[in-house]
């Protein structure tokens, strides 16, 4: 089921990412071309199965809710793009 | 030199046959040599490297060499190493230095290992054949018309051309055992959780996990010992004991029960793979190992499941990429909006949008069921079928490939005939086990990988097949001539 102009727009803008109107055709093909490859996951009836998020079903560590980290702030911000007075700077985005 | 394996070279190192910085030169050299053909360096570091070595000759000399102490390795350009450019081969980790190191490649680097190198891959490691790279294609040292196979063809491509002994590497569908088969080199992918996964870029973190890529199940097990191992930062990694890898290589593989899927062998396969396989399987029975036949009847849908899981996972790992705090930012934003997307479509490449946009889909409202819920109820499937194998015999052994490399933009523009050739090694992430890829033999003059998988966190008994299967044949030994 391919999708239409509208459906890759929109899904672009939940992935946040611009997609130029010459390469929607593009994207329309791959997507219906992968969407077809799911597809074949139906070909199995597999509502008595559970679902498997991870391979080791292992469980959640806990530990103990120290401070063991340093203040790294100085080096992380190196090689951020923008940065005044230990903030990250961004477009206004709170009128 | 450049023909020893890492073990040979330990030995000459400890007997001062030659010192790790003349070791470290003389692979510099070959891979400043030979890299602008083959492209599988991103970054080459000769002033760490050789400041490396020569303490690594004074810890030597001093009698306090570690295991690894003076042997030079490259990593994958995916793995973070403080104070040098990780860029994961795209445009949007171009700027970007590591703040800190990743702790499989910093347990390989505290063995004593001399990091030469980053290698080239293909972007965030979405692909199968290296050609992804913002950093450009990486070519088979075989035939440098042809892929190295993907996505940790950098590391496969440098070992194989002899430009390092020993690269680490990633495998999420097979970006460590594909690109060895398809360079005729060894390669094994651990158990999930077997090595940390903390400071490896994130593709899809259920199926991501580190591994070795090297000439010989040996030189493997030097290098998984140091890789391995618990890590508390890595809240996925196992807390399981590591054998001894290096112990477990001799062990006869008499009374071996050896199983062979037959939904492996199909039609698409190229006929000298499957004599290939057919000439190593008649060596094991030889040796005193029985082959048993086993089913693993839903392996043609293990395809569509690791699309929809790794994409969707994908499309939430790379949610981190914004432009705010770290890599690529657009020029002169409108608006925060503005900021994130247009950071986002400049900094990736054509595959990983469409993988984002793949994963998206796949989660959003009205789909979540459908596929990925779907996905993950098929996963159980594949992998109690494997569990339910694997109490039959001790190993799985299967092609690694359907063919042997394919030539260079055969198939960047068909995405689902790209994804296809990862047929015989995505099964294995879904089902978190550990295989391995040795070379074979060969296929009009390209090599050919046999896989071997096994149980979990059983990476010894597979190195011990692989080791065995060595020391009966010289396919490990050929390297690539002529047209380098």
């Amino acid at each position: 089921m391919p999708l239409d102009k509208k459906e890759i727009e929109n899904i672009a803008w939940l992935a946040r990412l611009t997609i130029a109107d010459r390469a929607i055709a593009g994207y329309t093909k791959d997507l219906a071309d992968i969407l077809a490859l799911v597809e074949q996951m139906q070909s199995v009836d597999t509502t008595a199965i559970e679902p498997l998020a991870h391979p080791l079903e292992i469980d959640t560590q806990l530990r103990p809710d120290e401070v063991k980290e340093e203040d790294q702030r100085d080096s992380f911000q190196n090689i951020a793009p923008l940065t005044e007075d230990g903030y990250y700077i961004v477009p206004k985005f709170i009128e | 030199m450049h023909e020893y394996t890492l073990m040979e070279l330990s030995r000459l190192l400890r007997e001062r046959e030659v010192s790790s910085v003349e070791l470290v030169n003389a692979f510099l050299h070959r891979a400043e040599q030979f890299n602008d053909g083959l492209n599988c360096f991103i970054s080459l570091f000769p002033e760490h490297a050789l400041e490396r070595a020569r303490a690594a000759d004074g810890l030597i000399a001093a009698g306090e060499a570690g295991p690894l102490t003076g042997l030079p390795v490259a990593h994958k350009d995916i793995f973070c190493t403080a104070g040098f450019k990780t860029s994961c081969a795209s445009k949007m980790l171009d700027n970007f230095i590591a703040p800190y190191n990743a702790t499989a490649t910093e347990r390989i680097d505290a063995a004593g290992s001399v990091m030469i190198g980053k290698t080239n891959m293909d972007e965030f490691a979405m692909g199968s054949s290296s050609e992804t790279s913002f950093y450009g294609p990486v070519r088979n040292p075989w035939d440098t018309d042809r892929v190295p196979g993907g996505s940790s063809g950098g590391s496969a491509c440098a070992v194989s051309a002899r430009l390092v002994p020993a690269a680490t590497a990633t495998d999420t569908g097979g970006s460590i055992r594909q690109p060895a088969a398809l360079c005729g080199v060894t390669g094994l992918k651990p158990t999930y959780g077997r090595v940390s996964r903390y400071g490896m870029i994130a593709y899809a973190s259920s199926l991501d996990q580190g591994g070795p890529i090297t000439q010989t199940a040996q030189d493997a097990a030097m290098l998984l010992s140091a890789m391995s191992g618990y890590d508390r930062r890595d809240a996925t990694s196992a807390d399981v004991k590591v054998d001894n890898y290096l112990d477990a290589l001799n062990k006869e593989i008499k009374g071996l029960k050896i199983g062979l899927p037959r939904e492996y062998f199909s039609a698409e396969l190229e006929r000298p793979i499957t004599d290939a396989l057919d000439g190593a399987l008649k060596l094991f029975e030889q040796a005193g190992a029985s082959i048993v036949d086993i089913e693993l009847p839903h392996t043609e849908l293990s395809i569509p499941v690791y699309y929809v899981i790794a994409s969707a996972e994908c499309s939430s790992n790379l949610s981190r990429y914004d432009g705010v705090r770290f890599g690529h930012r657009c020029t002169d934003p409108g608006d925060i909006m503005d900021l994130f997307c247009r950071s986002r479509s400049e900094g990736f490449g054509n595959e990983v949008k469409r993988r984002i946009m793949t994963g998206t889909y796949v989660l959003s409202a009205g789909y979540y069921d459908a596929y990925y819920l779907k996905a993950q109820r098929l996963r159980r499937l594949l992998r109690d079928e494997f569990r339910a194998a694997l109490e039959q015999v001790d190993v799985i052994v299967t092609p690694t490939t359907p063919t042997a490399a394919f030539p260079l933009g055969s198939r960047l523009d068909d995405p689902v005939a790209m994804y296809l050739s990862d047929i015989y090694t995505v099964s294995v992430n879904l089902a978190g086990l550990p295989a391995i890829s040795i070379p074979a033999g060969f296929s009009h003059g390209l090599p050919v990988g046999m896989q071997i998988i096994g149980n979990y966190f059983r990476e010894a008994a597979l190195l011990n097949v692989a080791h065995q299967y060595q020391q009966m044949t010289d396919w490990h030994k050929r390297m690539p001539g002529g047209r380098q």
